[in-house]
């Protein structure tokens, strides 16, 4: 692979300048060994001549550095043992002056200051303030940086600071300050002098060569914050001023945001928080490509964690009216930034919300501002496309959802229903999820037909289409779910007061009876069931109460679930219909409203007859249409005649024929209801039981017509338990005879060779006559009555 | 000792959203070996749940479920005990005992186990038990008022089956239990 010329240059330098270091540091080695200091200085200022080098990028030139500066700690170490000795420091700091070229001998300056001060010969800030000045000399900023860099490394723990060795009088910290500062100060040109070195072209190159160094200028901010003596005051009063004042006089949109950055990170929130206006208002001042407002936002952030991590710290931020001075600053900001993208904008937004709700959860009017502030900077656009901005918007929404953990609080923000109509439609219902799952999560009950309403308007991307056009799209899966959980929400709406909640039923059916036919089949069915809750409820209540024409009343509930029902044929949906219809019957049953039951099993027959064909289906559908029809007491007889007839003719009329028996069985028992003596007709029992017999009957000679063998005896044995059933229950109709007769064709028809063998059929029989069994030992009257069978 | 969860009935979405908190909270996986389910879900999401809990998973269908698929009478041998499973629509009289009796001796099984009525029931005969675990989440029922959300344990072991039933009576879990046991020609029973 080709490696790209100037590359490969650069290691060869960068080895060979290793190697020249090295050996010179061999040399100097010998040197201390034998306490030759004339030598020492010579091999060391010559080690340190190759860091005169221009030929090297600072990351390579960092690699260099590095071995001077361990090389440099053993020279040091030689110099203090050398002022032991009885030389001064005062010669050692001339002595070293004498290297010819200037770079050795500021290192060596340096490295001497530092035993200087340790000694405390003179004060610390004569040494730093000679030694800061004197590294002016080096102008070329990689190698600039690099020097005054490590004047900061040896220098950083012999500060004049309060409280440590080197305190020096009552100014004491004021020169620590003075002397970073200086540095700072001078790095910072340095740095910026980069970006204006070499061709137009290569300005991407210096870029990234500047950035691999600008944590050298950030050190001295961060030695800054570890100066003791900085307290509130002299940070707010000096150490900002002072940083602020070269950051922007810089004018360098690099340095400024890295130093802003820095600032931010470094110091402590506590600072931040009291000098937060003198901070805001550099932000106007800063060059106009300066990406203030991820700035902004990480300041913000780091406030609202700040607010976070305890109670204690929240009254100084309603003190100093951080909210105020924040929303104004990022007002003044996105004004002034008229091109800023959408996105942007919304972050800004969404990270002073997130500071609000830390730290004024109760001011919801803060909120509102915030969001009419953001969907003002919307308006005009119709629908966004950028799917950050909208991502971000839903990151925004979803704050005050996980913040207050309660829809009806959100739903008192009147900005925020306004944000919906510039999302698009999969965001739209994004959104929507988002909420539901809200609700659904902190089971969160909503109670009046208003916020009902409030709430389904925020939802409505998932009650129905807003684009028509959408089926492209379409995923079946993903709607379904997203069907389900608007169901599950329709389960949340619900209020005590009787007036109320059929308030409440209205919103939800006018909403969801336009959601279109796909949605029906899941919107449909929680809002029957919530409506025959409220029917039994209402039950409870005297008939007396309900005398107003509006007030909430069974009947015209069951108008209202008889509507809902009806739209389901649009779907169609019959077979959910038919078993809502029957419902719907058994509670008209509860209520004792006669016609309302009848009209429902009418409308469930019409169904059956004219919509539902499938065998499999008519088959359940007309179990569940006996076992309800088993339950109404409240028919009269004429309109009980008509519907058991119809029954049991939709029974001998299904497809197959061990349907057709078991159905007909089935219908046994719509003669005989325990709870009332006159709907006990043990004759039109036995007739359906006989006619159970004979279809059974049927299906056997049918079997051995077509296949050879008889069918299995199953049926026979599922119509002897019924003759038992019934014998016990004391119809007189059904006498022992005809039990007799029935286990001897049984048994008959078990041994034939015709018949094929079932052993599912076999272990019936035999549970069955264990039964008759153990009713015979029983004792008493029952063992009587069950005693002549064999 | 071998663990088997009845329930059923949840009607998930229509006529509930989600299962009661303190049942979620005690049903977590890895403690049950089989989970027999009497049908109405009604939903995937139900049962992608249930199976999550324990991956023997046996249900019936339900006239409500929104999967056609599940049978209509499901049989299973857990230790000694034959156990039968249906929804229980399709028996009528719905909930009368002595029908379910029948669908007991037709599917030849010690243990029933049906709903549709959302009421819990534990009735032994001297052929078995017939088991209605209610419904899980204390939906709406036509057959029966003020349903409380229930679903059955049972403990199987040799010869004996313990029922444990979990019911949410106002805001609170109470647990009963009853103890069958099955001998080679007859059953007796004690109840606590």
């Amino acid at each position: 692979m080709m490696i790209p010329d100037g590359i490969e240059d650069e290691d060869k330098w960068l080895t060979a300048g290793i190697a020249g270091l090295q050996q010179n540091a061999f040399y100097m080695h010998r040197a201390l060994d034998t306490n030759n200091l004339k030598d020492a200085l010579k091999y060391s200022a010559q080690m340190l001549s190759e860091l005169r080098t221009s030929r090297l990028s600072p990351h390579k030139y960092y690699e260099l550095y590095m071995r001077a500066f361990d090389e440099l700690r053993k020279l040091e170490m030689f110099f203090r043992e050398e002022t032991k000795r009885g030389c001064s420091t005062i010669e050692l700091y001339e002595l070293v002056q004498h290297a010819g070229n200037i770079l050795p001998r500021l290192y060596l300056l340096c490295t001497v200051g530092s035993v200087y001060i340790k000694s405390k010969e003179a004060p610390a800030k004569d040494v730093l303030k000679d030694l800061v000045e004197m590294c002016r000399g080096i102008q070329h900023p990689v190698r600039g940086l690099f020097l005054r860099s490590y004047l900061s490394q040896v220098t950083k723990d012999k500060l004049p600071d309060i409280g440590s060795e080197y305190e020096g009088d009552a100014d004491t910290v004021m020169d620590a300050l003075e002397f970073v500062l200086q540095n700072f100060t001078e790095m910072n040109k340095l740095w910026v002098r980069m970006q204006h070195q070499g061709p137009a072209r290569e300005k991407d190159k210096r870029e990234k060569e500047r950035n691999e160094l600008r944590d050298l200028v950030g050190k001295n901010l961060h030695v800054l914050s570890q100066i003791e003596g900085v307290d509130l005051e002299m940070y707010r009063d000096t150490v900002l001023p002072r940083v602020l004042e070269q950051v922007v006089n810089c004018k360098d949109e690099l340095a400024q945001y890295y130093l802003m950055d820095c600032i931010i990170q470094v110091f402590p929130d506590e600072y931040h928080l009291q000098t937060l206006e003198i901070l805001l208002s550099a932000c106007p001042q800063l060059q106009p490509a300066v990406d203030i407002k991820t700035m902004l936002s990480r300041l913000m952030e780091r406030l609202s964690n700040y607010a976070a991590s305890s109670a204690e710290v929240l009254p100084e931020f309603f003190h100093v009216e951080a909210f105020a001075k924040l929303s104004n600053a990022i007002g003044q900001v996105i004004e002034a930034q008229v091109d800023m993208p959408i996105v942007g904008a919304v972050t800004l937004y969404s990270s002073l919300l997130t500071f609000s709700l830390h730290v004024h959860p109760d001011r919801l009017d803060y909120v509102d501002q915030i969001l009419g502030a953001c969907v003002g900077k919307l308006s005009g656009k119709g629908k966004l496309e950028d799917s950050k901005a909208t991502k971000q918007i839903v990151t925004l929404l979803s704050a005050p959802l996980e913040k207050y953990n309660d829809i009806e609080t959100v739903l008192k923000l009147s900005n925020y229903p306004r944000f919906m109509e510039y999302l698009d439609d999969g965001t739209n219902k994004v959104m929507a999820n988002v909420i539901i799952q809200s609700i659904l999560k902190n089971k969160t009950c909503i109670s009046t037909a208003d916020k009902v309403e409030a709430l389904f308007e925020l939802i409505k991307g998932l009650i129905k289409d807003l684009d028509e056009n959408l089926d492209d799209e379409f995923d079946e899966e993903d709607f379904n779910e997203e069907q389900s959980s608007v169901a599950r929400l329709i389960q949340m709406l619900y209020n005590d007061d009787p007036e109320e909640m059929l308030k409440i039923i209205c919103t939800v059916k006018k909403h969801i009876l336009s959601g279109g036919t796909k949605r029906l089949p899941f919107t449909v069915p929680p809002l029957i069931f919530n409506s025959l809750k409220l029917v039994r409820n209402l039950q409870g209540q005297d008939e007396s109460v309900s005398g107003d024409e509006s007030s909430a009343n069974p009947k015209k509930l069951f108008q209202l679930l008889n509507q809902t029902i009806e739209a389901l044929s649009t779907v169609p949906a019959s077979e959910l219909a038919l078993r809502l219809y029957l419902q719907c019957a058994e509670a008209a049953n509860d209520s004792d409203l006669e016609p309302v039951a009848y009209e429902f099993f009418t409308q469930a027959y019409i169904l059956y007859e004219e919509e539902i064909s499938d065998s499999k289906a008519q088959v359940t559908a007309i179990h569940l249409i006996i076992g309800t029809l088993q339950r109404m007491h409240i028919f009269g007889v004429e309109n009980r005649d008509t519907l058991t007839h119809k029954a049991t003719g939709y029974s001998a009329k299904l497809l197959k024929k061990p349907d057709q028996c078991r159905a007909v069985y089935a219908c046994s028992h719509l003669f005989w209801v325990e709870d009332h003596e006159n709907n006990k007709d043990g004759e039109r029992v036995l007739f359906c039981l006989k006619r159970a017999l004979r279809i059974a009957n049927a299906a056997q000679q049918m079997a051995n017509a077509t296949r050879g063998s008889s069918g299995s005896v199953m049926l026979f044995i599922e119509i002897l338990n019924k003759y038992l059933y019934f014998f016990e229950k004391g119809n007189s109709h059904i006498t022992l005879d005809s039990i007799q007769g029935l286990i001897e064709l049984i048994t008959t028809e078990m041994q034939s060779e015709t018949v094929t063998p079932d052993p599912a059929a076999d272990a019936f029989f035999a549970s069955t006559l264990r039964y008759i069994q153990f009713q015979k030992d029983k004792g008493g009257a029952v063992a009587e009555k069950y005693e002549p069978i064999k | 000792m071998v663990l088997v969860l009845a329930i059923g009935d949840l009607h998930i979405p229509h006529r509930a959203p989600d299962l009661p908190a303190k049942f979620k909270s005690m049903l977590v996986p890895g403690k049950i070996q089989h989970i027999i389910c009497t049908g109405n879900l009604c939903i995937k999401e139900v049962h992608d749940y249930l199976k999550s809990l324990c991956p023997s998973l046996h249900i019936t269908r339900g006239e409500y479920d929104e999967d056609a698929r599940y049978p209509e009478t499901k049989t299973l041998t857990i230790g000694q005990f034959k156990l039968g499973l249906c929804h229980g629509h399709q028996v009528v009289p719905w909930g009368d005992l002595d029908s379910l009796a029948m669908l007991q001796r037709q599917l030849d099984v010690d243990i029933l186990v049906s709903g549709h009525t959302h009421q819990f029931k534990a009735y032994k005969h001297e052929a078995g038990v017939v088991i209605n675990p209610g419904s899980a989440t204390g939906a709406y029922s036509s057959i029966t008022y003020d349903v409380n959300p229930s679903f059955v344990l049972m403990d199987i072991d040799g010869l004996r089956v313990v029922v444990y039933v979990y019911e949410l009576i106002d805001g609170e879990v109470k647990v009963d239990k009853i103890d069958f046991k099955k001998t080679a020609t007859a059953t007796t029973h004690s109840a606590h």
